[in-house]
């Protein structure tokens, strides 16, 4: 006997956007979360991309998705110990709408907001469940194992469906007990902390030169990470900014750094220091980040069970960190699934295969294929993190220092600081590496520059 | 320019909300596995300090009410004794931002 038609276990981005899909198609779904509401557990930088969003729900802005600042302008850092080399890019055309598809979020918020939309559209939401297991018959996955209650007073319970979406994002203890993931690694993912500190609305204004409702997204490599792999962020929300440092756990680990030691070295750098000055700690918190990389990309289908965006290691591990609107997009694609499934009444491996051909199919894939060689490009370049950022500040310096005006001699030292400090090999093969792991200036077709050439030769 | 004051991990999570559950969802299943381990690595790649030292320097004190349900700790123990399960529903690390 079900008792629902679908079960999504966690309302993220993913959960929500699989529940809404198959709602809007006649389903009887229901839609558990662990924490108290959808959110509560819920953190990134960051940065939603409302591409898939504004497929969803188009006027999400009208429907009040609790959007803080859409992004107007990126910068870009690097930092060395005393010194910030910055680039900026203000476009005034993503002040209206569709703004760039960028806005600046804050996950407890807007998780909230996006469940209640598909309350509205019939899903039924239940909050602190928790989802212990699957229920299974034959080897089909018919149902999941709840848990509620307080403390050792649990009740025990079970939800019967023909189909379960997993969305219990990064931590996935359901889909490695399912075999969909292998167990947990530190080489397979970064942990990013954050912290969420109010400065009012015209500090903002000020500090980030920006107007109205225009956002910044800003982020620090080089000294921002202690020499790890890794970045720093700032994201400026309506009246609160979000600063964080995401970096590898694997190097992390080795290193024996500790998260809000880097973010505290982070904070106190000179660059950084005067924005967060005075500002109040409303929260701080961490999240995993899934880098599986393409090869080693969870199953995501068994009989009668899928999963999505984050438990399916659905994210870019390329420099736009793509996410929440992957998990949305995967969401969506395994709710049309459900809903044939439905149709037909196939919930086996092969009734449910579409979903994973409409990822492989999609711009999801096409962006982790891309980028999966950008972590090993980072994590082999060390010297992008600690020694040459001191160069490039150092060489920098001995330009604009007013002692060397004058002498003529700045660009011999200039010289002599490259070579001695990054050297021209290295240089020359790093570039190389980095042209190779961001896919850019004709890698992978060599044909279409070769007749490029000799037509322009 | 003096430096600003680091703050401890116990000073953060000050100022979040959570929401104590009554027992543990985080065990070692194998308390001999830590006092092998050199590095230790859960008492340092932590965001939240969950894992602390004993007074001996030996054995893992586990203050679970600061976990901040990351799940970090699971990839980073050498000998994966770290038996973690999602705290009872509605416990926890309850963000109130994210």
């Amino acid at each position: 006997m079900n008792d629902f038609d679908a079960i999504v276990v966690g309302a993220g981005p993913s959960g929500v956007s699989a529940a809404l899909t198959m709602a809007r198609g006649g389903m009887n779904v229901v839609l558990l979360e662990r924490g108290p509401y959808p959110g509560s557990k819920n953190l990134m930088g960051g940065v939603l991309y409302t591409d898939v969003l504004s497929r969803l729900i188009p006027d999400f802005i009208e429907k009040g998705a609790p959007l803080e600042r859409h992004v107007a302008e990126k910068r870009w850092s690097l930092l060395s110990s005393d010194s910030a080399s910055t680039a900026a890019f203000k476009n005034t055309k993503w002040d209206k709408p569709p703004f760039n598809h960028s806005h600046t979020v804050l996950r407890a918020r807007f998780d909230k907001w996006f469940a209640a939309q598909a309350e509205g559209e019939g899903v039924e939401l239940v909050c602190g469940v928790v989802v212990d297991g699957m229920i299974k018959e034959e080897g089909r996955v018919v149902g999941v194992r709840t848990r509620t209650g307080e403390g050792t007073d649990a009740a025990e319970g079970e939800l019967r469906a023909p189909v379960v979406v997993l969305c219990e994002g990064a931590n996935a203890l359901l889909a490695e007990n399912e075999g969909l993931k292998p167990p947990a690694s530190s080489d397979d993912c970064a942990i990013g902390v954050k912290e969420v500190i109010k400065l009012g609305e015209d500090t903002i204004a000020e500090r980030f030169n920006l107007e109205g409702r225009q956002g910044v997204a800003w982020e620090f490599i080089g000294a921002a990470t202690g020499g790890l792999p890794g970045a720093g962020f700032i994201y400026t929300n309506h009246d609160t900014i979000s600063v964080g440092i995401v970096a590898y756990l694997g190097e992390m680990k080795e290193d024996g750094s500790t998260p809000y030691d880097l973010l505290d070295t982070f904070k106190a750098h000179p660059a950084v220091r005067p924005l967060v000055r005075g500002g109040e700690v409303l929260e701080y918190g961490a999240h995993l980040i899934p880098e599986s990389g393409v090869g080693r990309l969870p199953m995501r289908v068994k009989d009668g069970l899928m999963s999505v965006g984050d438990a399916a290691g659905l994210i870019s591990s390329g420099p736009r960190h793509e996410g929440s609107n992957y998990a949305m997009a995967s969401g969506v694609m395994a709710g049309e699934t459900a809903l044939e499934a439905h149709e037909s009444g196939d919930y086996t491996v092969s009734g449910l295969s579409g979903y994973n051909k409409a990822v492989e199919g999609s711009f999801i894939w096409k962006g982790i294929e891309r980028y999966s060689q950008w972590p090993g490009f980072l994590k082999q370049n060390p010297q992008l993190f600690s020694g040459w950022p001191e160069a490039l500040a150092e060489m920098t310096a001995s330009t604009l220092e007013v002692d060397n005006y004058a002498t003529g001699e700045a660009e011999d030292k200039l010289m002599e600081l490259f070579n001695r400090r990054i050297g021209v090999l290295p240089f020359a093969m790093t570039a190389l590496q980095l042209r190779n792991s961001l896919k850019i200036f004709g890698y992978g077709k060599t044909d279409k520059l070769l007749e490029y050439i000799s037509r322009n030769w | 320019m003096s430096e600003p004051r680091k703050s401890g991990v116990e000073d953060r999570l000050y100022a979040n909300e959570i929401r104590p559950d009554k027992v543990s969802h985080i065990e070692i299943t194998d308390g001999e596995r830590c006092l092998e381990c050199v590095a230790k690595p859960c008492t340092t790649a932590c965001p939240a300090g969950t894992y602390t030292l004993d007074s001996a320097g030996e054995r893992i004190i586990i203050n679970f009410d600061n976990c901040l349900e990351c799940g970090a700790c699971r990839s980073v123990c050498p000998f994966s004794v770290i038996e973690w399960k999602n705290p009872m529903g509605g416990m926890g690390i309850c963000y109130r931002y994210g």
